[in-house]
């Protein structure tokens, strides 16, 4: 019994973070239609940044939420440099955007490598969520516990944002129509990189908040990256419900199945993955097909 | 124009003559074993070409199916099944991963295949890393000999070198021919037209599912050599590292042309091994390599150097020609 639960509290949590991750993925792709495969790496550089702030940095040792808040700065600014540098350069043509970013996720990696080294680094658990909540017979771990709410934080802040401001109403422009958006006045190339920064910006967030469990070590983003398309292949692009929905569904089958059948963990992640492109290829909440 | 196919076909003649008597030439078996991988290279990048030069349809998962037919057949030798049978059984599980894969991958085209393909070559990658009673996990399988079919020992490098020389020949012409057939110029119809080849009553679906099938025969081929040439197979083989090495191998060179992942194929081994041999960042090199390509000479190095040549030619052909009528003039 008490497996089970342990399980499921894993995977909900895992659920909340890889929410976290995809949902910039699903905004980046859904909105300007870029396969942006550097996100993995933009996961993995949050948490290396993240890493080295809270070690300290020319001797300034900074706790777990400065870190993440300047961390999360530091992984936005460089998607910003990313769009307006390269992928401007590149407008519609997903091959040579998917070569380009493609091209930097391994430049990333390399870099990682060169200057954290091969050993996985610690990612302490900030002190305020060290402890447990008692619900009747089961603990739950804080720090599981404010990821998933994080999730839904920003679940929400993500679906006002681009629903009911007047900055999402020009985002939403700026995709369905941009030339008739420019007309009007929006400018939609400053919005594209405002958008591509928010994306980044959530994936190296993601990356600082998993840290506690996942610490930073090479190859994590080769293994969050599959993740993210995964959760959006599954929920829908566009869609944050679809993200959300994909996220947790994600997160229960990656946890039992890595418990229950280790082997084939990744055939069984995978698997419905595929049967969701064989029945609903847009998705469970997609409005466009893929 | 026939000034230039002529020049074109002494090259090619001379290029021939040049790897038939390469192991004459070549100053050590080092070299000649860097040889044999950049024509079993060419094989899978040419395979790959058909998909993303003449079909469109860019595949960021190859790696996994040459991935499976190296493990099935170094599988199938560590089971102590003979050569032949573990080569056919190789090429034909390979074969029947690429018809499910091209099933799943082709629900969509553009953005979605590359995606639906970067996903199940992760599958395959995490069947290879996790599945360890099959695959050996990090450890891999070895291969304990090479074929020596009729008494012709594979084992040597330049047998070696000449059984893959002749494999790549052969799957040159087949390339050849399959682009210049009909059906060559019915996928490339289905590239650039596919609504319009439908209403022609063309199974876009069906010569896409056939393309996937002939390129995944060529990766077959590639992976069968591939593992006797190493002599082990582990789950790196099988990673998005890889798939992304053959792809820059068919887009450096150029999309769309014969030579093309040819000449990519020969760049990529080489700058590997080379690289390789100085210093560790092979990767970083990679990345900045296929930012670069793309940045700047987005068509490949094959037609862009074409490009540049005849630019050059015409430029020179101007300039004379303007001298001359200037000289004409001042006769007259």
């Amino acid at each position: 019994m008490t497996f089970w639960l342990i399980l499921t509290v894993n995977s909900v949590a895992f659920g909340g973070l890889l929410f976290l991750l995809s949902a910039g993925f699903s905004l980046i792709f859904g909105l300007m239609r870029i396969p942006n495969l550097t996100h993995g790496s933009l996961f993995m550089l949050g948490a290396y940044f993240g890493a080295s702030f809270m070690l300290g940095v020319g001797g300034v040792q900074l706790n777990f939420w400065l870190a993440a808040i300047l961390a999360t700065a530091l992984v936005a600014l460089l998607g910003a440099l990313i769009e307006r540098l390269l992928l401007r350069r590149l407008p519609g043509d997903a091959l040579a955007q998917v070569l380009v970013t493609l091209g930097l996720s391994f430049m990333a990696a390399d870099f990682c490598l060169m200057v954290w080294g091969g050993d996985p680094i610690n990612i302490e658990t900030p002190s305020a969520l060290v402890g447990f909540t008692r619900m009747g017979p089961a603990a739950f771990p804080n720090y599981k516990l404010a990821i998933v709410a994080i999730a839904v934080v920003f679940a929400v802040g993500l679906w006002m944002l681009l629903d009911k401001t007047r900055l999402g109403a020009m985002i939403r422009a700026g995709v369905d129509d941009p030339d008739m958006a420019r007309v009007v006045g929006i400018r939609v190339s400053r919005l594209f990189t405002i958008v591509f920064a928010l994306g980044a910006g959530l994936a190296g967030f993601a990356g600082i908040m998993g840290g506690p469990s996942l610490s930073a070590y090479p190859g994590l983003d080769q293994d969050m990256l599959p993740l993210a398309l995964v959760v959006v292949i599954l929920g829908g692009t566009g869609s944050l419900l679809g993200s959300f929905v994909g996220s947790i569904i994600v997160g229960f089958i990656y946890n039992f199945g890595q418990a229950l059948l280790p082997e084939l963990a990744y055939f069984v992640l995978f698997l419905p993955m595929l049967l969701v492109l064989i029945f609903r290829p847009q998705g469970l909440f997609g409005r466009h097909i893929l | 124009m026939s000034g230039m196919s002529n020049a074109r076909n002494v090259a090619l003649v001379a290029a021939l003559a040049a790897l038939v008597i390469l192991p004459f030439w070549m100053p050590g078996i080092y070299y000649i074993n860097v040889a044999s991988q950049v024509l079993f290279y060419a094989i899978f990048a040419l395979g790959l070409n058909l998909l993303v030069g003449y079909g469109g349809l860019v595949s960021l998962g190859h790696a996994g199916l040459f991935g499976i037919t190296a493990y099935a057949t170094a599988y199938l030798l560590s089971m102590g099944t003979g050569h032949t049978a573990a080569i056919l059984g190789g090429l034909v599980i390979s074969l029947g991963a690429t018809a499910i894969f091209a099933a799943l991958a082709l629900r969509a085209t553009g953005i979605g295949f590359i995606m639906i393909t970067l996903a199940l070559g992760q599958i395959i990658w995490g069947l290879a890393y996790r599945w360890i009673s099959i695959t050996g996990g990090d450890n891999g399988i070895n291969v304990k000999a090479r074929p020596a079919p009729f008494g012709f020992d594979l084992g040597a490098p330049n047998e070696f070198y000449y059984t893959t020389l002749i494999i790549f020949l052969i799957a040159l012409v087949a390339v050849t021919i399959f682009v210049r057939s009909p059906f060559g110029a019915a996928l490339k119809g289905t590239r650039d037209q596919p609504r319009r080849m439908n209403a022609l009553g063309y199974h876009v679906w069906a010569i896409r599912f056939w393309a996937c099938m002939l390129s995944g025969l060529l990766t077959a081929i590639a992976g069968v050599l591939f593992v006797y040439y190493t002599q082990f197979i582990s789950p790196q083989t099988t990673s998005l590292t890889s798939s992304a090495e053959v792809l820059l191998m068919v887009i450096a060179g150029g999309p769309a042309t014969l030579l093309g992942p040819i000449v990519g194929a020969a760049l990529v081994v080489i700058v590997k091994n080379v690289v390789s041999g100085y210093i560790e960042r092979w990767n970083f090199l990679l990345g900045a390599i296929f930012v670069a390509i793309v940045i700047l000479m987005p068509e490949g190095l094959v037609p862009g150097t074409v490009r540049l040549w005849r630019h050059g030619w015409r430029a020179f052909r101007r300039r004379r020609s303007i001298t001359l009528a200037g000289n004409a003039e001042r006769k007259s």
